[in-house]
């Protein structure tokens, strides 16, 4: 039995009808992770001990029949940006490499709550700050497809621990594409709720604004499962919606036919791979046969999208980034600080890496006296604009359908030595989280062997569309179902 | 809008957000901040006026909360994390002048 | 040679007494704390991840506070952050409001350093968080989070006064306001009220604004004073020296009498306020803003036109007692018990009452007389059963008592009831001519005034209980009676 490629549901119905036990499961999955991972390096610490505990606790609630959910038992993974008591988060950085929170994130608490068994946390770009999980302070991830390849970013550790067989699920955190590229670099499927439908409750923020976290799974089934799961309201966030969370699972079925996708014509001009675009239009005609109309739609403002997202990246990130000063948790330079400027300063000299450094400066610049009309706030005015783009796009087709990167996974360090080219392969997917709306990340073939990720996006709330629209293409296609063979 | 970030204005926003930097570093910095800067200059081009700012997407407003007190949390977990303390305070380097 | 004016606007930094604190639900009440950092949570240490949530009674208190400085309430308000580093600051930001404050546009009118009437304009009212305490030491610091989060509101005015003395007056009533409104004790010993004093000087006469300095955490009137009266002075030294004011911020030296420099902090002056991401906008409707309205309690400035008018006080008279709202409330409460007249309570209140409480530093929640007492005593005094000074002793006996007893009883105990029992006053009388026959020789050869000496020995052998009037009666006569 392959207990490494059982999709969620699958791992729930063998716990429930009791062919294996959470505890059995756990330690499988900790095996293979501790035989496997050194090669991949997804996770940044396996909580085994804990890991055990809770599948020992899942185990007496099945045993009792009482208050099971699908994920019961289920072993996953979480990015280590997200707080989770009494085991090590660290945002991949050297400021926070020791750092053990006192508290739950409200994800964390939901996922406790329905009887899920973290199994670690997995490697990010440092803070969220990159696009292939080389920012990570720590070590690089290998992508599982070709350990030459990164993972994509900045929730790269989530992405190749899903691919490599190494949870059932894993929790991700999407701030500009953070969870489909790599999604779409590893071929898993994955989301970026609706900003706001997720707690960011604990959650160590990037941007404020955009940041969503979200699931990454085997198929649309299971993204829709968990999502379920730590959606709604949290009155420790009030930036969450108060609508009530559907139970998405009930209209997967539902028949696509009639509905119309949007092909947003600004994203298929230059700069795309021949593969990545062979794949997206063999699965528009896939969806053309499942009776979809399809139709052109107009994003004007695309081209204007990446630097949006950067100057307002930047500027929330220079803020959000202030409290790690070295006098109250994480890296500290106390012992050598002649005064408390200096703490300051050789704290955060010493504990981050290069592009936490410009991304907080160059915020600071964004925002400072002098620049704030031309930098800030035009880009907020900019991003009024990218969401009425959205909204007027939307209003005349159910879905939009768009890669999730203009190339397959790039080599490790090709990208690294110029920091705006590798901004640069975030193009498709950064203008949603201005935006605000949900999008989608499903496996859509190959490209010389490598993943090809496409991405719905969706109305602000309507997940609901996305995942039965994303849900009918893995009727009828199996993309999602290949594992890759692990080489060495 | 001058493009270019020299080495003393890099040293400057450092100091705003209190990072350490070395010379050598500062110039590395300015050679990338302008290109960026020089990209995000693309903005000018967009037409935003009569166009009004959005700093969130929810439309959510007066999310508030009763004012109910409740316990805290354990300062012993607190001052574990903590550096340096003392006396059950945080302790902290000398601090000059005083900003408030 | 040149006469100077000075120009002074105020910062007045008040917390607000939620039960919580501003964005996380650890308890406001700081100064109550058992130890260090056990008021503290993820939010208000500034924890990854945490984020705030704001309280709805801070909302409430800040919005009467605007509505009785007469200012419009902001319908649509938002929070920013103030970001700047400092180690009682735990986030790098403070959650504060910027270009969209809660109130603004208010004014308020005072009485200047001549008694005559003025208003000052108040630019605005937000809301914002209080920081952490820090305490120094030799060679470092100790940071306790209890206070920070507290709910803090700024009010700051227009640079509106022209002496010292107005900006003493303005602070005055600004407190008297925030206690009347029940949202602040008004204690700035505990740092609870605080001021900041934005001052410059320019030639009497000219209407131009010059280079203002600006005073940081003055914590009494005392020091709100003395400050300004220095800075004044030091600024119009500067400029007959031919020099110029530099624009900076300053700290006050209670100690030495003087403002210091505090040098090092202009240029990590540049806050980079943005708008907060992690809370949604207030959208303050008019409903909402008119039931707030109807919480308003009268107000001091009310107040004292209603009691001049309805007790027949002075302007002077009045304001003593509408100072301070509990003072105004146990007058009216002993008006309404006692026969006597308001002009009468008035006087006792402010007189041996007032000298009791600032004699033994006792406020108003320190006694434990009732006003039904205190007005049995007044009218003991009244319809003469106790004399004047009786009265003063009954009451100081009252007041020192710290238990609610009644007032004849303690007339009784000391044997204080004032006689009109001729017979007794008589003998008294006859014993005392007696004993001094050479004073009412002299009585007698025309010297009248010797009735004052002889009313003296009267109050004395009757230890005060001797009603006067009487007694002057009988003592006229029986000299009188010697005549023949
Ligand atoms: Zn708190």
């Amino acid at each position: 039995m392959q207990l490494h490629t059982l999709t969620l549901r699958e791992a729930s119905e063998m716990l429930a009808t009791k062919q294996i036990s959470s505890v059995e499961l756990t330690q499988a999955t900790l095996q293979r992770a501790h035989e496997i991972d050194p090669k991949i390096q997804s996770y940044v610490t396996l909580a085994d001990d804990v890991a055990l505990e809770q599948a020992k606790q899942a185990d007496e609630r099945i045993a009792k029949g009482k208050d099971l959910t699908p994920l019961t038992g289920i072993p996953f993974a979480m990015k280590d940006a997200i707080s989770t008591r009494g085991v090590r988060t660290t945002c991949s950085s050297k400021i926070l490499e020791n750092y053990v929170p006192q508290y739950n994130a409200t994800v964390t608490q939901k996922l406790a709550d329905a009887g899920a068994v973290l199994i670690g946390k997995t490697n990010m770009d440092e803070f969220g700050m990159g696009s292939s999980c080389e920012n990570s302070a720590l070590f690089k991830t290998r992508n599982p497809w070709n350990l030459e390849r990164v993972p994509g970013g900045s929730s790269g550790g989530a992405a190749a621990s899903m691919a490599a067989g190494l949870c059932n699920f894993s929790i991700g955190e999407d701030t500009g594409g953070s969870v489909r590229m790599p999604a779409g670099f590893c071929n898993v499927t994955g989301i970026k709720p609706t900003y706001g439908r997720v707690s960011r409750y604990g959650l160590i923020s990037l941007v404020s604004s955009f940041d969503c976290i979200g699931p990454m799974t085997r198929d649309v089934y299971d993204c829709a499962t968990v999502l379920e799961t730590i959606a709604g309201h949290d009155p420790q966030d009030s930036t969450t919606f108060n609508s009530p969370v559907p139970q998405y699972n009930q209209n997967l079925n539902k028949t696509v036919k009639g509905m119309t996708i949007g092909i947003p014509k600004e994203y298929f001009v230059s700069g795309m791979d021949a593969g990545v675009e062979n794949a997206i239009q063999q699965a528009i005609r896939t969806y053309e046969k499942l009776g979809m109309k399809i139709q052109e739609v107009s994003l004007p403002h695309t081209q204007y999208a990446l630097p949006v997202y950067y100057l307002l990246l930047f500027a929330e990130a220079s803020s959000n980034l202030a409290r790690f000063d070295g006098t109250r948790f994480g890296l500290s330079a106390s012992e050598n600080a002649k005064d408390v400027i200096d703490i300051y300063l050789q704290t955060r000299h010493e504990g981050f890496g290069d592009e936490v450094k410009r991304r907080i400066m160059l915020g600071a610049y964004a925002l400072s006296a002098g620049y704030y009309d031309a930098y800030y706030l035009k880009a907020q005015k900019v991003r009024t604009l990218l969401r009425r783009d959205f909204e007027l796009a939307l209003s005349s087709v159910d879905i939009l359908l768009a890669p999730t990167s203009p190339t397959t996974a790039f080599k490790l360090g090709e990208k690294t030595n110029n920091p705006l080219e590798m901004y640069l392969s975030d193009i498709y997917v950064v203008a949603t989280n201005p935006a605000g709306v949900p999008a989608l990340a499903l496996p859509a073939g190959f490209s010389n062997n490598m993943p090809v990720g496409m991405q719905l996006i969706g109305k602000h709330l309507d997940e609901q569309t996305l995942f039965q629209v994303g849900h009918a293409y893995q009727q009828v296609t199996d993309w999602h179902k290949q594992n890759p063979v692990i080489g060495d | 809008m001058t493009n270019k970030i020299d080495t003393d204005m890099v040293k400057h926003v450092a100091n705003l957000v209190r990072l350490g930097i070395s010379e050598e570093e500062a110039q590395t910095f300015s050679g990338q901040f302008s290109s960026i800067i020089d990209y995000f200059n693309m903005l000018n081009e967009v037409d935003t006026e009569n166009v009004p700012p959005a700093s969130d997407t929810t439309n959510n407003t007066n999310v508030l909360r009763e004012d109910v007190a409740e316990p805290s949390m354990s300062r012993v977990e607190f001052l574990d994390n903590a550096p340096q303390s003392e006396r059950g305070y945080i302790k902290v380097p000398t601090v000059l002048g005083d900003e408030s | 040679m040149t006469q100077y004016e000075p120009v002074i606007g105020l910062e007045i930094h008040a917390e607000l007494q939620t039960r919580s604190k501003m964005f996380c639900s650890c308890s406001a009440d700081y100064s109550n704390a058992p130890e260090p950092n056990t008021f503290i949570c993820p939010v208000c240490t500034g924890l990854p991840g945490a984020m705030p949530v704001l309280n709805k009674k801070a909302i409430e208190q800040a919005t009467l506070v605007g509505l009785s400085l007469n200012c419009s309430i902001n319908e649509f308000n938002t929070f920013a952050r103030k970001n700047y580093f400092y180690p009682d600051l735990p986030k790098g930001y403070q959650i504060s409001q910027y270009d969209l404050p809660i109130a603004s546009k208010g004014w308020l009118d005072i009485l200047d350093d001549t008694d005559s009437p003025m208003r000052v304009v108040v630019r605005r009212v937000h809301l914002e968080e209080d920081t952490a305490k820090l305490a120094h030491e030799k060679n470092y610091a100790l940071v306790d989070f209890n206070r920070a989060g507290v709910p803090l509101l700024e009010i700051v005015s227009e640079p509106d006064m022209r002496t010292v003395e107005a900006a003493l007056s303005y602070a005055t009533k600004i407190r008297a306001i925030l206690r009347y409104l029940g949202v602040n004790s008004g204690d700035m010993e505990k740092g609870i009220l605080r001021f900041e004093a934005n001052v410059s000087v320019r030639p009497r006469g000219s209407s131009e604004l010059r280079t203002r300095t600006e005073i940081k955490n003055l914590n009494s009137f005392r020091a709100l004073t003395r400050a300004s009266a220095y800075e004044i002075e030091r600024q119009i030294k500067v400029y007959e020296n031919g020099g110029e004011v530099v624009q900076e911020t300053l700290g006050w030296d209670e100690a030495h009498g003087v403002t210091i420099s505090q040098r090092g902090k202009e240029d990590a002056h540049d806050y980079r306020y943005f708008p907060e991401p992690d809370l949604p906008p207030l959208q303050l409707d008019r409903n909402w803003i008119n039931s707030i309205k109807n919480q308003l309690p009268e107000l001091p400035d009310a107040k004292n036109r209603r009691f001049m008018e309805q007790y027949e006080l002075k302007r002077r008279e009045a304001s003593l007692l509408t100072a301070e709202k509990s003072l105004a409330d146990y007058f009216e409460e002993v008006v309404s018990k006692s026969k006597s007249s308001a002009k009468t309570v008035h006087s006792w209140l402010t007189g041996e009452f007032m000298r009791y409480m600032n004699d033994s530093g006792q406020t108003l929640e320190d006694i434990t007389l009732s006003a039904a007492q205190f007005a049995q005593l007044i009218d003991m005094v009244t319809d003469k059963s106790i004399s004047g000074n009786s009265g003063k002793v009954v009451l100081n006996e009252m007041l020192n008592a710290k238990r609610n007893c009644d007032p004849s009883q303690i007339v009784k105990e000391k044997n204080l009831a004032q006689v009109s029992d001729t017979g007794f006053i008589q003998e008294a009388i006859e014993k005392i001519l007696s004993d001094n026959p050479r004073e009412v020789e002299q009585f007698l050869a025309g010297k009248e005034t010797i009735v004052q000496w002889l009313m003296g020995q009267v109050a004395r052998a009757t230890k005060g209980k001797a009603d006067p009037n009487i007694a002057k009666d009988l003592l006229v006569k029986t000299l009188e009676a010697r005549r023949k």
